[in-house]
């Protein structure tokens, strides 16, 4: 079912503002995570959703239905708390039956139902235990599973894999992917893990507070951030911001780009479809992922200051004239500390912001 | 182990056992006065009759009063334990500003309410009500003195209660009642039987609010009568005295042990009886 708000407004008792006239279409069927840093009102915006808290101002739909003013119980969705929020005193079978025991179905109905569900999660060796004695990655599963039973139109998840460890978050965050493909349900999740949005969702609602600043797929977003907190949040690692100013082209460079923008004393070409969108003099902040650098002879120079490896790759930081730049280079590629460096972006691999207000320089 | 570390390791033992046997010695007269035929106030080796028991159920008011005791404490427990799980509740989840102060002074003024202090405008309330000598009235007057004791221990309980177990259950469609009875009683069971245990316990070992709204002697509860029982001759009667202790303390001694194995027994926030 589709879940969409228009102008959702919360502001608090005490008067702060958590989510600031938010309009969001959320499409049937799709996996959607809402993505930001702790504090941007993705959680409450989930509650606001989930009917846990009321918006302030504005309409929240789900489907055709208005249900902004309706009681939790009345939305027909299904929550999995980022706790998981088991009922420690009932069984497993009990826990997963229980949105039935709401909607007053039969004792034997409910338990075959929840026998059945928790089998299609394999958790039918579990039925009979407490919560307490399930592992992190189980009663994940069983919260799951109660969610899957209430059989709503909308699934919301808060911070899913945030509470089990490393290695087990890679193996559920694969199978939560499938599960939902297989079960097609419009799903919500909130995260502040910028990885886990880009490896589960199908598209990605960026967030600060309050307000979205950029909804896309997942390429879209880490591709082309549409503004320098974007850029900044998405990437496990960080996204170059380097202030510069656009020049005129000189030479025979005037003839091949046009202008050009100057950073730390290089002279980097503008893309050519955002090239009539500046003007010499213009300050900008150029954006450029450190796997999109590639080593030039005439590129920005700097001194090699850590190398950090990270596998496959190693991250090298270099201290410039001007700000530090962050460039991964590949296996056994890897510079000495100390040693000099020139990089430059890669063709196309680019993104210009303004720099008053960060936002993306686009093609007209 | 060194002859010093012998000496005074039984040094300890010794110190232990004269304490112990301080602390012992009334409980052992409780156990053996009623069994022997002329109690003294010393323990004595009991000569296992039955007669005390035998002359207490002579007395019409004796036996009866212990029914008494148990009507009156069962009402105010059920009464505490109901009006007490709801105020927690709610004030465990709503935002009352300056909640907490209100709680002090209600757990503040509720050690006055039952205490010698208020004695008389409780008499004279009751009276006013038309309560006296009634059980609802006692039943009231206690309740009323244990309820802020016992919101303040519920409350604790359900504050550490995660919320997203109602949100949960909401979340699912249950309404109100069934957020409280499928999802915050059960999760505080062992408050809840503490503040039963601790209240049936307060009832039944109080004397003077019985004794003050009281008129009819059929009607006083165990408390009360243990205070009747004097010889012709005004002196204590001891035999009867011992005995109806013995059966007065055995329900308590049960419900502790019982309430103990089924729960585990723990008081919150430093509060007791």
């Amino acid at each position: 079912m589709r879940v969409s708000l228009e102008e959702v407004t919360k502001v608090f008792d005490g008067g702060v503002t958590a989510l600031d006239g938010l309009s969001l279409d959320i499409e049937d069927g799709e996996f959607f995570a809402l993505l930001g840093p702790s504090g941007c009102g993705k959680t409450t915006l989930l509650r606001t959703i989930a009917g846990l808290e009321t918006a302030s101002s504005g309409a929240v739909r789900i489907g055709e239905r208005d249900v902004t003013r309706l009681a939790p119980g009345e939305r027909d969705v299904a929550m999995v708390f980022q706790d998981y929020a088991l009922f420690p005193h009932m069984t497993v079978a009990d826990n997963i039956a229980y949105p039935l025991r709401i909607k007053k179905v039969g004792r034997a109905e409910r338990r075959a139902k929840a026998a059945d569900t928790g089998a299609s999660l394999s958790l039918a060796g579990l039925m009979e235990r407490r919560p307490a004695q399930l592992s992190g990655g189980q009663q994940q599963r069983v919260a799951l599973a109660r969610a899957m039973a209430a059989q709503p139109t909308v699934f919301l998840l808060d911070e899913p894999l945030s509470n089990l460890d490393a290695r087990l978050r890679l193996e559920a965050r694969t199978f939560l992917k499938k599960l939902q493909h297989d079960l097609g349900v419009t799903t919500v999740f909130v995260t502040h893990d910028q990885a886990e949005a880009l490896a589960l969702a199908d598209r990605i609602a960026v967030m600060e507070s309050g307000r979205i600043r950029q909804v896309g797929t997942a390429r879209e977003v880490f591709q082309r951030p549409a503004n320098v907190f974007v850029a900044g949040f998405i990437g496990s690692t960080p996204m170059n911001l380097l202030h510069g100013e656009c020049v005129a082209g000189d030479g025979e460079a005037a003839t091949a780009w046009g202008h050009q923008v100057d950073v730390a004393g290089v002279r980097l070409p503008v893309p050519e479809e955002i090239v009539t969108e500046l003007n010499p003099g213009d300050k900008v902040i150029v954006g450029v992922r450190p796997e999109y650098f590639a080593e030039t002879e005439d590129g920005i120079g700097g001194q090699v200051e850590i190398v950090e490896n990270l596998g496959t790759t190693s991250l090298v930081t270099l201290t410039t004239e001007g700000p530090r730049i962050q460039v991964t280079v590949p296996e056994g590629r890897e510079p000495a500390p100390g040693t000099t460096m020139h990089v430059s972006p890669q063709p196309g691999r680019m993104l210009v912001y303004r720099a008053d207000d960060g936002e993306l320089i686009d093609a007209p | 182990m060194s002859p010093v570390e012998l000496l005074r390791r039984i040094g300890f033992y010794v110190f232990v056992a004269v304490v112990t046997a301080f602390f012992a010695l009334p409980m052992l007269w409780l156990v053996t006065a009623p069994f022997t035929r002329n109690p003294s106030l010393s323990v004595s080796w009991p000569d296992f009759t039955l007669g005390n028991f035998k002359h207490l159920t002579d007395d019409p008011n004796a036996l009866p009063s212990l029914y008494n005791s148990a009507v009156l404490s069962l009402w105010t427990m059920l009464i505490t334990v109901a009006a007490a799980a709801l105020a927690a509740y709610a004030l465990s989840r709503v935002r009352v500003p300056g909640r907490d102060g209100i709680l002090y002074l209600l757990l503040l003024l509720s050690s006055v309410i039952t205490g010698t202090a208020a004695m008389v405008p409780i008499f004279q309330l009751m009276f006013k009500l038309h309560l006296l000598d009634k059980d609802l009235g006692v039943i009231l007057v206690m309740t009323g003195g244990l309820l802020p004791a016992a919101i303040f221990i519920l409350k604790d309980f359900m504050d550490s209660m995660p919320k997203s177990y109602e949100e949960s259950a909401r979340v699912f469609g249950a309404n109100s009642f069934q957020v409280l009875g499928h999802v915050v009683l059960p999760n505080v069971r062992p408050g809840l039987a503490t503040i039963a245990v601790w209240a049936v316990v307060n009832v039944w070992g109080n004397f003077l609010m019985p004794f003050l709204l009281y008129r009819t002697p059929e009607k006083q509860p165990a408390a009360v009568t243990l205070n009747n029982f004097y010889t012709e001759g005004g002196q204590p009667n001891l035999a009867l005295i011992s005995t109806f202790s013995l059966l007065y303390s055995i329900p308590v001694v049960i419900m502790f042990l019982f309430v103990s194995r089924r729960y585990g027994f723990r008081f919150h926030g430093g509060i007791k009886a």
